[in-house]
């Protein structure tokens, strides 16, 4: 191996693979059984508990610990799934440091919270590693529901229509199942294909068919479907990537961060993967995040992330951040691009006054062999006749579109947080939605 | 550092801290390193008469129940007496004493209830220079069942005749150590005290299943598929003692007879308080064997620390508590309080709520953001949420003045009246 940190340019191969497959195992090891043990010994079990109330799934928390604590953790992996089927990957991705962590009353007793994350990983990983499902279909009722998009919505839809006893067709415009699970998250989160794996033990309910390969308005019609299947489940997640709007950013070195991150998933051998001595990553979200840290474990010399407003407003959350700097992160505050030079990212420093944001004519350069954008994405080919709110397919409480027969869910809908977690709870509560208007 | 070399029935030790006749007695080795950590004294484990000694299990000798994390709270064990020859105990004895001049060295016998025995036992044992010997009649496994032990001290009439007996032939210092195993603690400690002992002991293990192998099917410990009842000690087991102690230094016929306190001594802040309820001084067992001999260096510190603190001296502790045990008829009904939650302690876990409101008297209250309020109205004082709040001090109990308010009956607290008194008592007698 020849390269290193220091090898100017775009190059392969970094780190010695030794280094590389540190980088990318388990970002946070599971508990064995004894840690297990003495973390679920912690939990209090309060009443009507904080964390509950956090989880955007209500997953009972407190219950499925006792379970844990008993020595019994394939009950308390029912306890989870049954309300979050995609309980394994929440357990990996979940922001539990602003959601059922950060209520734990423990946090408020000592500053350290119950690792419910961590649990919940023990849990669903001793009930997966067992390949049983744990749940079974209520008898055949005729209908047929169509989905669109295998990512967590759409899987979390399909999954609760199933048990109720629809048939279930899921399509999707990627090769593998699993949206964002597959394509979207840090490796060093959802380690060992656990992603796919995670698929193929959800769809052992039965009564679900995925179509790969299938976009809607490309290769299916939403009028179709409507005529085929009782009713249409929409969760497309959010294709689309804002643009800078910087001159010089459709030079070739200046990528869509989310491509970046599904290149590393869909590459088991991260020795392959070419990355800049110089990277700059622009955003203040988790994607943002997910690619500076894992350009910095690819064996990038220095990575910047550039968000143009205060650092109280990064949707990373502050655990996020940490993990960015411990890694090696720079983060740069009030600073938006004003340019792309060749290999240069000119930025200038901003102010968040009375009027919006605005650009200081004080300004600076980093240098950059490879530059991801990070600014958010956007829905693009949502059906027509469908009521858009803020670029987002608008849904109620249930997750009904404005059109009759069209319900739909995650990051392409209104009311979610685009959290794996918040998809799964709208793809579960529509698909509930569904069944009760099918057997109305 | 208050000083607590102590004179137990004429035993002295550097302190009050004894361990108990059990497993870390057994041997020379074990005893010099109890010594060496700083304990006061020990009961040498109980020996039984001269001939082949008595055989143990070799599977597990003991069970146990756990609290959070896994902590040891009640142990049970199926060991017998010693295992090892009487003349090796002897000697071994003997070179310890010698040694360590200033340590109580005492040691606990069990053989059957014939006079021979005993006489024999108590010649054998003259020669070592031990402090006293205690008389295992506790014991509720393996030995009860060949006549020994708790089958002793199950039987008043027994204790009386084997204590007359070692009276009779020993001029040692005699402690009887007693079985909860019974109905009432007193009979056998009275019978104790009438056979001429200088001291009873207690208590010892209490008839236990820790557990059942769900697998096998079978209690625990588990010898090859089946399992015996064993003898529970341990931090559980403290309560029973306690009360057993107590109950012995209270009443007017055992009042004076020196106490030995046993039953899950762990912390300085136990055996203070079995010191406070009359004990003489305290024997330590599980503790030790859950946590080794260091322990007693806590104890010494936190014992010492205490009586400073209250400008006591040891001897002053001793029965402290005792006046301030009484009849339940003898408690003041009119004593009224008040839970108390502080709201900068309160971490909103709402176990107090949900303890109040599912299993008690529905007076605390619990508002859309979580804060947690007394309802003084329907508070009957019973102190569970006290006793379920994870965060020590965050509910108190708080006195309402006699005068004051009541506003659960409605009533203004009035001065002491006991149940002897009270208009509901068909036995009362009248109030002065």
């Amino acid at each position: 191996m020849s390269n290193s940190p220091l090898t100017p340019g775009v190059v392969a191969g970094r780190l010695p693979d030794a280094a590389l497959a540190r980088n990318f195992s388990d970002h946070e090891a599971p508990f064995d059984q004894h840690e297990a043990r003495v973390a679920a010994d912690r939990c209090y079990f309060c009443h009507d508990a904080p964390c509950m109330t956090a989880c955007p799934t209500s997953i009972d928390i407190p219950l499925f610990i006792r379970q844990i604590a008993t020595g019994t953790a394939e009950a308390a992996a029912k306890t989870i799934f049954s309300q979050n089927i995609l309980g394994g990957m929440c357990a990996r991705v979940c922001p539990t440091e602003t959601l059922c962590e950060e209520v734990c009353v423990r946090e408020t007793a000592e500053g350290k919270p119950v690792e419910i994350g961590r649990l919940q990983r023990f849990a669903t990983d001793t009930l997966m590693a067992k390949g049983k499902h744990p749940f079974s279909r209520l008898p055949p009722s005729g209908k047929k529901v169509a989905v669109v998009g295998a990512g967590p919505a759409g899987l979390a839809c399909a999954h609760r229509l199933a048990m109720k006893g629809h048939e279930v067709t899921v399509f999707d415009p990627r090769p593998k199942a699993g949206g964002l699970n597959e394509y979207g998250i840090a490796s060093y989160k959802s380690t060992n294909d656990f992603a796919a794996k995670e698929v193929a033990w959800l769809l052992k309910i039965g009564g679900i068919q995925i179509e790969n390969g299938k976009a809607l308005g490309r290769d299916i019609a939403l009028a179709d479907l409507q005529k085929t299947y009782g009713a249409v489940f929409l969760g497309m997640g959010l294709p689309g990537v804002n643009a800078l709007r910087a001159p010089g950013e459709d030079a070739s070195h200046v990528r869509n961060a989310v491509d970046f991150i599904s290149e590393l998933r869909q590459q088991p051998d991260k020795s392959k993967l070419a990355i800049g001595r110089d990277v700059v990553v622009i955003g203040g979200g988790m994607t943002a995040v997910d690619a500076a840290v894992q350009s910095k474990l690819l064996g990038a010399e220095n990575v910047t992330i550039v968000y143009r407003r205060g650092q109280e407003k990064m949707a990373a959350s502050g655990y996020e951040q940490e993990h960015a700097t411990g890694a090696g992160v720079r983060i740069i505050c009030n600073a938006a691009p004003v340019a792309v030079h060749g290999h240069e990212v000119e930025f200038a420093y901003t102010e968040d006054g009375p009027n919006g944001l605005t650009l200081t004519k004080e300004t600076f350069r980093l240098k950059a062999d490879q530059v991801f954008k990070a600014i958010g994405q956007t829905l693009t080919g949502a059906p027509e006749g469908v009521k858009i709110d803020g670029g987002k397919i608008a849904v109620d409480a249930t997750g009904a579109t404005s059109v009759k027969g069209i319900w739909a869910g995650g990051d392409c809908a209104t009311g979610g947080e685009d959290l794996t977690v918040t998809a799964v709870k709208q793809g579960r509560d529509a698909a509930e939605a569904i069944h009760a208007a099918l057997m109305g | 550092m208050a000083n607590l070399a102590s004179n137990f029935i004429g035993i002295k030790s550097p302190n009050p801290f004894w361990l108990a006749s059990a497993p870390p007695t057994d041997k020379k080795v074990n005893v010099e390193r109890a010594f060496e950590a700083g304990w006061g004294g020990v009961v040498w484990k109980t020996l039984g008469s001269e001939g082949p000694p008595v055989v143990n299990v070799s599977g597990p000798r003991y069970g146990a129940i756990f609290g959070a994390d896994r902590r040891l709270l009640g142990l049970n064990n199926i060991e017998l007496i010693t295992d090892r020859p009487l003349e090796v105990n002897l000697r071994e004895i003997k070179e310890v004493k010698r040694k360590w001049k200033d340590r109580a060295l005492v040691i606990s016998l069990m053989v059957p209830c014939e006079e021979d025995y005993w006489k024999d036992i108590l010649k054998a044992i003259e020669d070592t220079e031990a402090d006293g010997v205690e008389l295992n009649f506790g014991c509720p496994h393996g030995m009860a069942e060949r006549g020994m032990g708790s089958a002793v001290g199950q039987v008043p009439e027994y204790i009386e005749m084997v204590t007359r007996w070692v009276k009779k032939y020993s001029r040692m210092p005699c402690i009887v150590k007693l079985t909860p195993n019974i109905t009432s603690i007193l009979p056998p400690a009275m019978a104790a005290n009438r056979g001429g002992a200088d001291a009873v002991s207690l208590i010892n293990t209490i008839k236990s299943i820790t557990n059942v192998d769900l697998d096998a099917f079978s209690p625990f410990p588990m010898i090859d598929g089946q399992g015996s009842h064993g003898g529970y000690c341990g931090p559980a087991v403290k309560p029973i003692a306690l009360n057993m102690v107590g109950e012995i230094a209270r009443h007017s016929e055992t009042r004076g007879l020196p106490i030995s306190g046993i039953g899950g001594v762990t912390t300085w802040r136990d055996a203070a308080e079995f010191l406070a309820m009359g004990a003489g001084n305290v024997q330590v067992c599980t503790a030790a064997m859950t946590y080794g001999f260091k322990i007693v260096q806590e104890m010494i510190s936190g014992l010492s620390e205490y009586l400073d603190s209250k400008e006591m001296a040891l001897s002053d502790l001793v029965g402290r508590a005792v006046p301030n045990f009484v009849e339940w008829q003898h408690l003041n009904l009119n004593y009224v309080t008040k839970a108390v939650i502080n709201q900068d302690d309160c971490i909103k876990c709402g176990r107090c709520y949900a303890a109040c409101e599912d299993t008690s008297h529905q007076a605390i209250a619990m508002s859309e953001d979580r804060t947690f309020t007394v309802k003084d109205e329907e508070c009957v004082a019973c102190n569970l949420c006290v006793n379920v709040c994870p965060v020590d001090n965050c509910i108190t109990m708080k006195r309402l003045p006699v005068g004051a308010m009541d506003e659960r009956t409605g009533r203004a607290v009035g001065t002491f009246a006991d149940w002897t008194t009270h208009p509901n008592n068909p036995a009362a007698t009248a109030a002065e």
